[in-house]
């Protein structure tokens, strides 16, 4: 089975004539047929175009011409991500008819690399979420307990790889949104530094947060995805033009003498006492494979949360302002004036969450209260960015719990202050614009994944991902797979 | 009336930047192409996409900055300020809030030939927005489309500090400010296409009062005549408001140039509330000096400066010297034409009398277009100080050398306009015209010297013009006593 293989075994075969790219092609389209009305990953199927890149890729390994690493691998990508021709609707029924004539930068970047894109990914409204309950169209369920979430906002994208629907997956994460759904569906979900790619074509949730970044089978993949995505983008002025390393290159180089730190602040009341164990296990076997751990501290870590909670919504309130109606996508006919126009357009098109969020992020930026919310939340930004730079003076790495918790049930969390927490431990990363990634440490005794996350320095993903591999090669989480029977 | 109170006045300006593209895209920045056809997903707002600041805007600013002697920020940053209306894309436009370009500049200015320095609050970059058509006009329209074309322009915003106390240091100011933009050639200046645009604040207080009196903002004034008419307006409504004990309400409020007065368009109370926050998609602008030194190196003559040298290098009055540096094609085209002159004073005369006759002062591209080249008008004032043509045929020549863009010797040789200085040819024509106007030579004897320039004039017309006046003159001054 094609499906299982991770996008470098997948490679191997293509190179040597084993497979094909249309064989693997048409074998994740035999397995979405079969499976994803039950996983309900794929918001926007492209079959077609998929066999037609796919057959191009057939050509290339044919004539001993392959693009790269990554032709003829069959994806896809969250519905957050502009995909020229096809329809992108961010989870949203305000862009339920949206088509761009523009690809983003990663997409054409995949695009160039020989990638078949299988079709686009569920996922929380406007990235706003974490269970993509909050999709307008219908919730993505967890492979490994169907009646549990698969987290989110990028909940399609780390259900479809691990389901097999996808050999790997772009998702996007502005306060956990590639790590969390990683942690609970039991994949590599991998956060780049802030910048590190370029952001063009993302539709923005908070601009000062989100960054795109892949959900892969192992950690291997993970690099190769970063090594295809990364770099200074002419389109994105906040992209870096720091060169981008071999990252593959940088995982054979082990742990031994690299320094992890343990940040007390992320082992508290409330951790699942079995996210817990499976936590502190991973740091024991970091340690046995020659890594010294040390603990930190990051003080500021409680008060992250609650600057999150304005920075965030207040540039969600300016980024979503442009859908009005005007222009693209939805517009609610029968409007007495320009403000019902508005008024109609967005209350049918939005959901309750994204509501909130527009509404908490205007209150936050009026005048009178920028000073006290949004100003206040900066100077934390700040202070948690602080934090890391303290504790990276000390350590190369910081490993903690991805999640306080493991994949709940749907409708569980309804309370959003409640499903709010579920992003305490990844939402510090993004304030500090840092890598993130986390990997499976494990299963519940119900069977449920456990996420490990690893924190690097700023621009520094070849340490993380080192660390990642080291850890990865030392266990066997990676060898279980959920049952689905179709 | 008015002398009762003490008028505040403080303009922002805002002036369309001539960059190729636009603040940030490649989209051209052109001038009148059809609707939306200068656009792309950035300057359309779409979803995903990012701006990338356009160096060469920035360029700009700074070059205005330096020349009205403001300081320039090294830490810059751009911001969102939001409201919503259709014609913006995004529903929030990217300007620059607390951290301009460039602040604390100043203008000197002369109304009246009283010296007045106008203080500058700051300059700052941002982007245009789109234009509205409406289906017939806005309040009964059916429909209304949006051309985004403009959206995306750069702007520079100049904000004044309320240091004018007449309308017609407004207007000075306004003019001096266009003057500089167009010397910088870092706008066109067009005030009628919107290129340039102006709003103003005023306030009426007691002589004496260190408190500012409650201010409105006039806006849709779209030439000098508007600016100072508006201001004129709104100073008469305010003074007879404050005479009867009104409240003056802050407000903006929008001249109509049709019926001369000023009407309410929003009060404060409900004004936006514009949720200023910096733009997290452009990174924090950093203006090295080493920039701000390269762009000043770059700063041409300004015309204050101008205006100075044609005093002196020239020898032209103070009044010619204004007029002809008030657009810097003017000034240019004068100097061309001055440059081999031994007489500098009479090529400003052609100028400032005859080309403007033609041309407007102010209008660049009308005086680069002009059929008329600086050389040739340069030929043409040779022409007269060398005899071959009088200034009364010069004036002809001219007009059908604008016509035809022919230079005046080929018009001249070609219409046989050389003028006649011969004595005896000339002799024989005096004594025709002295003969036909018996009346007036008596009257001439009688004393009535006017006579002699009727006589002059009889003799140039029976010549067509191209009799040398200074030889009709001496001819008739000798034959007329022996008559």
């Amino acid at each position: 089975m094609l499906t299982r293989l991770t996008i470098h075994e997948l490679g191997a075969r293509f190179r040597s004539g084993e497979a094909t790219p249309s064989q693997a092609a048409r074998e994740y389209l035999d397995r979405i047929a079969a499976l994803d009305p039950k996983v309900k990953a794929y918001l926007t199927l492209t079959a077609a175009a998929a066999l037609t890149q796919a057959r191009e890729a057939d050509a290339r390994f044919k004539s001993k011409a392959p693009l790269g690493p990554l032709d003829g691998v069959p994806l896809a990508v969250k519905d957050v991500l502009c995909t020229r021709g096809v329809r992108t609707t961010c989870g949203s029924k305000i862009l339920e008819a949206f088509v761009p004539p523009y690809d983003a930068t990663v997409v054409a970047k995949l695009r160039s690399a020989g990638c078949v894109i299988l079709g686009k990914l569920n996922m929380d409204e406007f990235a706003m979420g974490s269970s993509t309950e909050n999709s307008a169209y219908f919730t993505t369920r967890n492979p490994w307990d169907l009646s549990r979430v698969p987290g989110g906002s990028s909940g399609g994208s780390a259900a479809a790889v691990a389901a097999d629907l996808a050999a790997t997956t772009l998702g996007t994460d502005t306060g956990g949104s590639i790590r969390q759904p990683a942690a609970f569906c039991g994949n590599v979900g991998f956060k780049p530094t802030y910048g590190r790619v370029s952001r063009y074509g993302l539709i923005a949730f908070a601009s000062s947060l989100d960054q795109v970044g892949p959900f892969t089978k192992d950690v291997a993949d993970a690099a190769l995805m970063l090594q295809t995505i990364a770099g200074h983008d002419p389109m994105d002025s906040t992209s870096a033009t720091i060169p981008v390393p071999d990252y593959s290159a940088a995982l054979r180089l082990g742990v031994k003498g690299l320094r992890v730190g343990i940040p007390a602040e992320y082992f508290i009341d409330g951790l699942d006492p079995e996210v817990e164990t499976a936590v502190r296990a991973a740091i024991g076997t970091l340690k046995s494979l020659g890594a010294k751990t040390e603990s930190v501290s990051l003080p500021h870590t409680e008060y992250g949360l609650a600057a999150y909670y304005v920075i965030a919504p207040a540039e969600a309130s300016s980024n979503l302002a442009r859908y009005d109606g005007v222009k693209y996508g939805l517009r609610v006919p029968g409007a007495r004036d320009l403000i019902d126009m508005y008024s109609r357009t967005r209350g049918a098109g939005f959901g309750a969450e994204v509501k909130r969020r527009v509404m908490l992020g205007t209150y936050a930026l009026s005048a009178g209260y920028h000073d006290a919310y949004y100003g206040k939340a900066q100077k934390v930004r700040t202070l948690v960015l602080r934090d890391f730079q303290r504790a990276f003076e000390r350590v190369d790495v910081i490993v903690a719990p991805t999640t306080p918790g493991v994949a709940f049930k749907m409708g569980e969390r309804e309370d959003p202050l409640q499903m709010y927490l579920n992003d305490v431990f990844t939402i510090p990363v993004n304030l500090a614009g840092l890598p993130g990634l986390s990997m499976p440490a494990g299963f519940t005794r119900t069977g449920l994944p456990i996420g490990l996350q690893i924190i690097g320095k700023a621009f520094d993903e070849a340490t993380l991902l080192r660390t990642a591999q080291a850890y990865e090669a030392a266990t066997a989480w990676r060898a279980r797979k959920p049952e689905l029977a179709a | 009336m008015s002398h009762a109170y003490e008028v505040v006045i403080g303009l922002e300006v805002h002036a369309q930047l001539r960059t190729r593209t636009k603040m940030f895209c490649g989209c051209s920045t052109a001038f009148g192409a059809p609707p939306n056809t200068q656009t792309c997903p950035v300057c359309q707002g779409m979803p995903g996409t990012l701006p990338v600041l356009n160096r060469r805007a920035v360029e700009f600013g700074i070059k205005t900055a330096l020349a009205i002697n403001c300081t320039v920020s090294a830490d810059n940053r751009f911001a969102r300020k939001h409201y919503y209306y259709p014609d913006m894309p995004k529903n929030y436009q990217i300007s620059q809030y607390e951290e301009p370009l460039a602040e604390h500049g100043y203008l000197d200015i002369e109304v009246g030939g009283v010296a007045r320095r106008i203080g500058i609050q700051r300059l700052h970059l941002e982007e245009d927005v789109g234009k509205l058509i409406h289906e017939g006009n806005l309040e009964t329209a059916p429909s209304s489309q949006v051309d985004f074309n403009r959206a995306g322009v750069p702007l520079m915003e100049i904000v004044s500090m309320p240091d004018m106390r007449t309308s017609d240091e407004a207007a000075a100011y306004l003019k001096s400010l266009r003057a500089i933009v167009v010397y910088l050639d870092v706008c066109d200046g067009n005030m009628e296409e919107g290129s340039l645009r102006c709003d103003a604040n005023i306030s009426l207080r007691r002589p004496g009062a260190t408190e500012l009196g409650t201010k409105v903002e006039i806006k849709n004034m779209n030439s000098f005549r508007n600016v100072q008419h508006a201001l004129e307006y709104e100073i008469k409504r305010q003074a007879r408001a404050l005479d009867t004990g009104e409240r003056i309400v802050q407000e903006t409020r929008l001249w109509d140039p049709d019926k001369a007065h000023t009407v309410s368009m929003r009060s404060k109370e409900f004004a936006h509330d514009y949720r200023y926050f910096p733009e997290p998609d452009l990174p924090p602008l950093d203006v090295a000096p080493a920039w701000i030194e390269a762009v000043r190196a770059t700063l041409p003559e300004l015309p204050a400066a101008r205006r100075q040298r044609f005093m002196t290098g020239y020898a032209l009055s103070a009044y010619d010297s204004e007029v002809a540096t008030q657009s810097k094609g003017l000034a240019d085209y004068f100097e061309a034409a001055a440059k081999d002159s031994p007489n500098p004073k009479t090529v400003a005369n052609w100028v400032l009398n005859e080309l403007l006759r033609v041309v407007p002062p102010d209008d660049e591209k009308a005086i680069a277009a002009c059929p008329i080249k600086p050389a040739g008008l340069a030929g043409l004032i040779t022409l007269i100080e060398d005899g071959t043509i009088s200034g009364r045929i010069a004036k002809e020549v001219f007009e059908k050398m604008f016509q035809t863009g022919e230079d005046a010797r080929t018009i001249v040789s070609r219409e046989g306009l050389t003028q006649v200085a011969d004595a005896g040819e000339l002799g024989a024509v005096v004594d025709t015209v002295l003969a036909g106007h018996a009346k007036v030579v008596e009257d001439y004897k009688a004393g009535k010297k006017a006579a002699l320039g009727f006589l002059v004039g009889q003799v140039m017309k029976a010549t067509a013009g191209k009799a040398s006046p200074a030889v009709v003159n001496s001819l008739l001054l000798e034959k007329l006593p022996k008559l």
